[in-house]
């Protein structure tokens, strides 16, 4: 899904997101939608500028969201359309694992009072005590039926493994042993047999969706207590407006209608945000709107470069390509466990091992060889969860030197002031900005600098400052929330010592590749092997004579190439090869560039108008310049489009197809066609079965849609890859004013993360806590960025929005005698700020379960630095977070507020 | 004489953004107010408060709640009306401000005086003193940009096509599409304000489709010129026009001559 | 097309018509008064250069006017799918991302225990950062873990940042750290 698309829609679900305010381009598509009749849903705690341009507004208290989609969830099963309207038990059970059987020890959270089965005690390890589990399951009894999904389950992020977790269950057995100790042997010329030796017998499938035990029947009694009367006392949103938003999403789904959502960080920022957008994934896939126009489920990421940054990966769990990142917590020892550790037999991840060794020829360049296992000992692993507070809270104990910060801002970040304070311990700290940061000043201009609790002089901190380039002064590419590549071209040169930051670390690189070259230890030779070579070449850079690297280069060598010969780039991910003939950096990036000349991400030829495409000739879009994923499924199981109004893919049975390329025989015709890039390998008919000894693709039949699954199915129900269980359950926040009214017995998500526990800056307040009432939410405004630094220097925004608010309902106000305008402390267990209040019905006094809760916010923009300068309203929350992704609740926790 | 220009907003569709704010400010080069750090206003999410010198576009933010949660919430981007018939034209001693071929209303900058006689002469209170120059200013609709063709940078910027910018002939037909459309969905309060020719000021070259009573949203609902001396307005702008600062189209020469023309015989320079 | 009824475009090339109105950097307190008149077009025979917006995700597409080495105006393209031309504030502001006298064009050191910045030579700069990185990454390299596992990395270094900047920025940000085997590499992404 991608904002483009949403002029398909018949109704739109705006939740966790404020897309107007903070997407309002975006929102331009939406808004066409709605001009052609489709209904605009927002669900949201605050009635913003979304809310104001939506049909509908419903307010749920912030961190309730699952309640409300179980909600949803529930009724959309019981409805009697969804059981009546043969669209959606025709989709649910040819694309979904709705029939798939589950294993008969699973335990569902109504079976054990809240929590799933396999629930165990977390102890940290003394090498990185910093994974901050409140507690861990052990998801063996998740697993399909016997026999299990292999592969996949071990593909989630290392953020989520602990050191309690075994291994995975590969077939190691016959395999030398190998390891760090042992020789190795060479790396075979082809993966293919240890894949194909991990294939498994396809799970039980029961199509009548009758098995009390099918993946369908369990989700259903999973959410069968979620009524309108419980959502209405969870979220306080009136039953009412819960039943209108379920009755136009339901009517609005279907063969010839389709339903979107979207979200942002309002789904990401919780202890349970993975669990929330698995639920949207739920409801959507029983109402059949994924890979199909106009529905699904759109991510607005909210950076330039998130989702590049993300793909590339300056994330620490990760290689390119959402590769695991080599971690000791799981069965990595060597290239081999590595592979069998994270390559499922089936879906098109079958590939990995054409991934992995083209990522580390991309690494090591002719260094690596099949000798020695394409230099993977070279590479590193990590020990535990580095995430951003779990490195923080190391920082604070001193256990972390030195940082180099390039365009974050830490310190206005989560719990700000213990981010200050930890920074204070480093011996030395790199920031490199466009513009003066809190990051790089707070050492004399914090706040506890200023009111004299800590001396200038007692830090020691040797700190650095490099200006930046700006966005008109390099080329180079992003990618944007449609997961599109696109190139930006340098128009005039930066000023002073403005360099790129690309060219900060490619000369940092280069200083220390001279500072190692005569070692000879052992530890220095991956970086001595380290390709590092982006010199700017005439040829492709028109003759400019300039240090700063090649950004081509660059891009060739993510893009990737034939490794005999760089001129030969690669034209998709088709060609990659698992036997070091081919160099590529990033598997899902291959094909961006495919010929030197033709950088495809500098595309920039739209669809003419009216034409029914998806502007293929525009930017290059990953995987494959493929718009919307798993389009397979926007045609019914015999291939034809389920309606002549939601046409997108389609197979074409008489469309003519060339000869094999390799063995010259003949294809039978037939070819899936349509708008955009099929999804699916493209000569194979709606009717094609899996070959018994097939991997990767020809594991799968002509109905797997889902192809990067190892199943083929989109997973109502995820038997492995969470580590807070295969279904969505409503759990409070780690601060909240209510018990949870759904599991008495268990508050919190029973795996969340909390780091720093026992320490004074990072407590948390009670249930229900009289010192801090009322739920507080966190957000961004249109007319700032970020934490401010590329918003509160500019004078035509900071204008628009020149001060720090808080922005509170008239009855509590009026309860604490606080007009508009006047300055009010917020306080939390962690911090007190002060910020003027705006006093408005935009937000207010919520009815929880007969409780009375008044609910506020905050926009987060502020710091000292700026024209437009304010309190940091980060200094608020807390290191609490999600168990698979480490990311903090940022959006749902408790505060009081009294006039100042 | 060109066809007339000017913008239809439709305030149904504004998200209140401020992408024409800013678009403004930085097309015309405008500094921003108080170096950028005025206090914060306190109306709701309007800290522009009002046109000015120096602000040319403006949105307003009008909340309309009974409790919670309860209610809408009107965004509105507000602008020089462009005046069929002006008042800031013909309280202007020195012929300063003009109609251009568009039939838009325009101040040149270098033929002001600074005598303010157009501030209380406009309506609409649009106008205002660029405290700098000493000069008045105001929207020019983008004259420097519609004299080669481009769209004004604020209906441009405009995510939602909240402005549009058009013949006014065509916006006004899109207008009443809209309002039709909005009054079959039960929004009974839609109407249009300024654009209908008969109406006071002879229309607005910038109308607006309200979903509430003018003055909601600051607008006058009868507003009045200063005095009735149109035709001498009319050769005014004419004259005015002849001493624009962009010389050398062949195209525009033309069409100010044809204005010429048109003036003598008593008509005013309408498309 | 006639000369009454001309198409008016979304789309600003270079090839204008009247002279460049010059000298205004339309920025915050320093800020000469705009000269608002019937002006000419100010880009003129400027030279266009495409280019994306910055700030969010959602990737506008931007045309970037330059004469003379400096830019002059910055506008949505009308080309683009994502945004047809237009812009929000942030995006309509970007040209005072770098005409800005706020803007930081040198490199700054502090001592340990200064109380000041000082300026400072940016290869002098770049040395001892790289002087530094080597002897943190020295002191503290683990190769192995206690039960013999080879992990060749130091968790002693913090890299954040790069959710603001472009995919060539992140590709040479990890590999430089995972080169040298620093493992605790971080973005906005996170948060």
């Amino acid at each position: 899904m991608y904002p483009r698309n949403l002029e398909h829609s018949d109704c739109f679900v705006i939740m966790g997101s404020n897309m107007a305010e903070c997407h309002p381009v975006a929102f331009r598509w939406p808004m066409k939608a709605k001009m052609n009749g489709a209904k605009l849903i927002h669900v949201d705690p605050r009635f913003t500028r979304t809310s104001a341009n939506c049909d509908i507004h419903a307010p749920i208290r912030a961190g309730s969201d699952i309640a409300f989609l179980g909600g949803l969830i529930n009724y959309v099963i019981n409805s009697e359309r969804w059981n009546t309207d043969p669209f959606f038990r025709e989709y649910v059970v040819s694309y979904t694992n709705a029939a798939t059987i589950v294993s008969d020890d699973f335990k569902d959270t109504e079976d054990l009072e809240g929590v799933f089965s396999g629930l165990v005690q977390y102890t940290e390890k003394p090498e990185w005590p910093y994974n901050a589990f409140v507690g861990s399951y052990q998801p063996a009894s998740w697993q399909y039926k016997s026999p299990s999904v292999q592969g996949q389950g071990e593909q989630v992020a290392p953020t989520a493994r602990s050191g309690e977790q075994k291994a995975a269950q590969g077939p190691q057995a016959g395999q030398p042993a190998g390891g760090p100790t042992g020789p190795q042997p060479p790396a075979p010329l082809s993966w293919d047999d240890v894949v194909r030796s991990l294939k498994r017998p396809p799970p039980q499938r029961d199509p009548t969706l009758q098995n009390p035990r099918c993946a369908f029947q369990i989700t259903k009694r999973h959410f069968a207590r979620y009524t309108p009367e419980v959502v209405e006392q969870i979220t306080g949103c009136p039953q009412a407006k819960f039943l209108q938003v379920a009755e136009t999403l339901l009517q609005n789904s279907g063969a010839d209608r389709t339903s979107a959502f979207a979200y942002a960080v309002a789904w990401t920022q919780h202890t349970y945000g993975v669990q929330m957008i698995s639920c949207c994934a739920l409801l959507q896939l029983l109402l059949g709107n994924m890979g199909r126009p106009g529905g699904g489920i759109m991510a607005l990421r909210g950076h330039a470069a998130i989702q590049g940054s993300t793909d590339v990966p300056t994330l620490y769990h990760s290689i390119h390509g959402y590769m695991s990142h080599p971690t000791v917590l799981k069965k990595h020892d060597t290239l081999r466990d590595f592979i069998t550790t994270e390559t499922p037999s089936g879906g098109y991840y079958a590939n990995l091992p054409k991934f992995m060794v083209s990522y580390l020829k991309s690494f090591y360049g002719a260094a690596a060889t099949r000798e020695n296992n394409w230099g993977y000992d070279w590479h590193p692993k990590i020990i535990g969860d580095h995430s951003h507070m779990a490195m923080m809270a190391a920082m604070e104990e001193g256990k972390v030197k030195g940082m180099i910060c390039v365009g974050q801002n830490p310190a206005t970040s989560l719990n700000g002031s213990s981010q200050r304070a930890a920074m204070r311990k480093l011996e030395w700290m790199v920031v490199k900005d466009n513009w003066m940061t809190e990051t790089a000043t707070q050492w004399y201009s914090a706040p506890e600098i200023k009111n004299g609790d800590v001396k200038v002089a007692d830090i020691n901190t040797e700190v650095f400052f490099f200006p930046s380039t700006q966005i008109a002064e390099y080329d180079g590419s992003f990618t944007n929330t449609q997961r599109m590549l696109q190139w930006h071209f340098k128009a005039a040169d930066a000023p002073g010592d403005c360099k790129t930051d690309t060219w900060f670390y490619y000369h940092l690189g280069k200083r220390l590749k001279r500072a190692y070259e005569n070692s000879s230890a052992a530890r220095d030779q991956g970086w001595k092997n380290t390709v590092w070579d982006y010199d700017r070449e005439p040829a492709e850079t028109a003759g400019e004579i300039s240090d700063e690297p090649d950004e081509l280069k660059i891009l060739r060598e993510i893009a990737g190439f034939q490794t005999a010969d760089p001129t030969k780039h690669l034209a998709g991910f088709g060609e990659l090869k698992d036997d070091g003939s081919t160099t590529c950096a990033s598997w899902i990036y291959c094909g961006c560039y495919p010929a030197p000349g033709r950088n495809l991400t500098a595309r920039r030829q739209p669809d003419p108008p009216g034409a029914p495409g998806a502007h293929l000739n525009w930017g290059w879009a990953w995987p494959a310049n493929r718009r919307v994923m798993y389009n397979r499924a926007s045609a019914d199981p015999q291939g034809r489009p389920w309606s002549e109004r939601k046409r997108w893919v389609w197979w074409d049975g008489s469309a003519a197809n060339a000869p094999n390329a390799q063995t010259g025989a003949p294809t039978p015709a037939g070819k899936w066609i349509g708008y955009d890039v099929p999804d699916f390998a493209l000569t194979k008919a709606p009717n094609a079965q899996p070959r018994p000894d097939g991997i990767g693709l020809d594991a799968m039949s002509g109905l797997d849609a889902f192809i990067m699954k190892p199943d083929g199915k989109g997973w109502l129900y995820v038997p492995s890859g969470l580590v807070d269980g295969p279904l969505p359950t409503h759990y409070e926040p780690v601060e909240s004013p209510v018990q949870n009214l759904l599991y008495p017995k268990q508050q919190t998500s029973p795996v969340y993360k909390h780091w720093a526990k026992a320490k004074n800056y990072n407590q948390v307040a009670r249930v229900g806590d009289p010192d801090y009432p009322h739920v507080i939410t966190t957000y961004r405004l249109t007319e700032h960025y970020l934490a401010g630094a590329m918003s509160r220097w500019l004078p035509w925004l900071s204008e628009l929005m020149p001060e720090l608010f808080i922005e509170m309902g008239r009855a509590l106000a009026d309860e604490k005698g606080i007009r508009n305008l006047d300055w009010v402390k917020i306080k939390t267990p962690r911090s007190e700020i002060r910020a003027k209040a705006l006093v408005t019905d935009r937000i207010g006094v919520m009815n929880i379960a007969g409780k009375r809760v008044h609910h506020v916010g905050m926009p987060w923009h502020w710091g000292w630095e700026g024209l437009s300068t304010g309190d940091v309203v980060n200094d608020l929350t807390s290191w609490v977070g999600d168990p698979n992704v480490s990311i903090h609740e940022g959006k749902a926790f408790l505060c009081n507020v009294e006039k100042d | 004489m060109a066809e007339a220009m000017g913008f239809f907003t439709d305030t149904t569709v504004c998200i209140g953004c401020k992408a024409c704010e800013v678009a403004c400010k930085s097309w015309n080069q405008l500094p921003a107010r108080e170096g950028g750090q005025p206090e914060l206003s306190g109306i709701s999410y309007d800290n522009t408060v009002q046109l000015s010198g120096t602000t040319w576009r403006h949105v307003k933010f009008i909340e309309q709640f009974d409790g919670p949660y309860n209610g809408r919430w009107l965004m509105m981007s507000d602008v020089c009306k462009h005046c069929v018939q002006a008042g800031c034209i013909e309280v202007c001693p020195t012929g300063a401000i003009i109609r251009t071929e568009f039939d838009t209303v325009v101040i040149q900058s270098d033929v002001c005086n600074g005598c303010r006689a157009c501030i209380a002469g406009c309506p609409f209170g649009v106008i205002d003193m660029n405290p700098v120059s000493g000069t008045a200013q105001k929207c020019t609709l983008c004259y420097d940009r519609m004299s080669v063709g481009l769209e004004p940078a604020c209906s441009k910027a405009c995510p939602t096509d909240s402005i549009q910018f058009g013949p006014i002939d065509d916006l006004r037909r899109r207008a009443q599409t809209r309002l039709e459309q909005l009054q079959s969905q039960g929004e009974t309060r839609a109407q249009l304000y300024g654009a209908d020719p008969e109406g006071p000021v002879g229309g607005l070259n910038s109308f607006y489709l309200l979903v509430d009573e003018p003055e909601v949203y600051g607008l006058p609902s009868q507003p009045k010129l200063p005095s009735r001396n149109l035709a001498s307005s009319a050769a005014g702008s004419v004259v005015g026009a002849a001493v624009l600062g962009a010389v050398g189209l062949v195209t525009l020469r033309k069409r100010r001559s044809e204005d010429v023309a048109e003036s003598e015989r008593g008509g005013q320079p309408r498309a | 097309m006639t000369a009454t009824r001309r198409e008016f475009l979304r789309y600003a090339t270079g090839a204008g018509v009247g002279t460049a109105l010059g000298g205004l950097a339309g920025l915050g307190l320093t800020l000469a008064p705009a000269r608002a008149k019937a002006q000419a077009l100010r880009i003129k025979d400027s030279k266009t250069v495409p280019s994306i917006c910055p700030f969010c995700s959602v990737g506008c597409a931007t045309l970037i006017h330059v004469k003379d080495g400096e830019i002059i105006n910055i506008e949505g393209d009308p080309r683009s799918p994502h945004n047809e031309g237009t812009l929000c504030p942030k995006g309509a502001a970007i040209y005072q991302l770098h005409r800005n006298p706020n803007r930081p064009t040198k490199v700054l050191h502090r001592k340990p225990g200064a109380r000041d910045w000082e300026v400072v030579e940016l290869g002098w700069a770049m040395d001892r950062v790289a002087e530094l990185i080597k002897k943190t990454r020295d002191e503290t390299f683990v190769e192995r873990m206690p039960d013999g596992k080879l992990v060749n990395m130091t968790t002693s270094i913090f890299a954040l940042g790069g959710a603001t900047l472009d995919n060539e920025f992140n590709h040479v940000a990890q590999k430089f750290c995972r080169g040298l085997g620093i493992v605790a590499i971080e973005n906005q992404a996170r948060i």
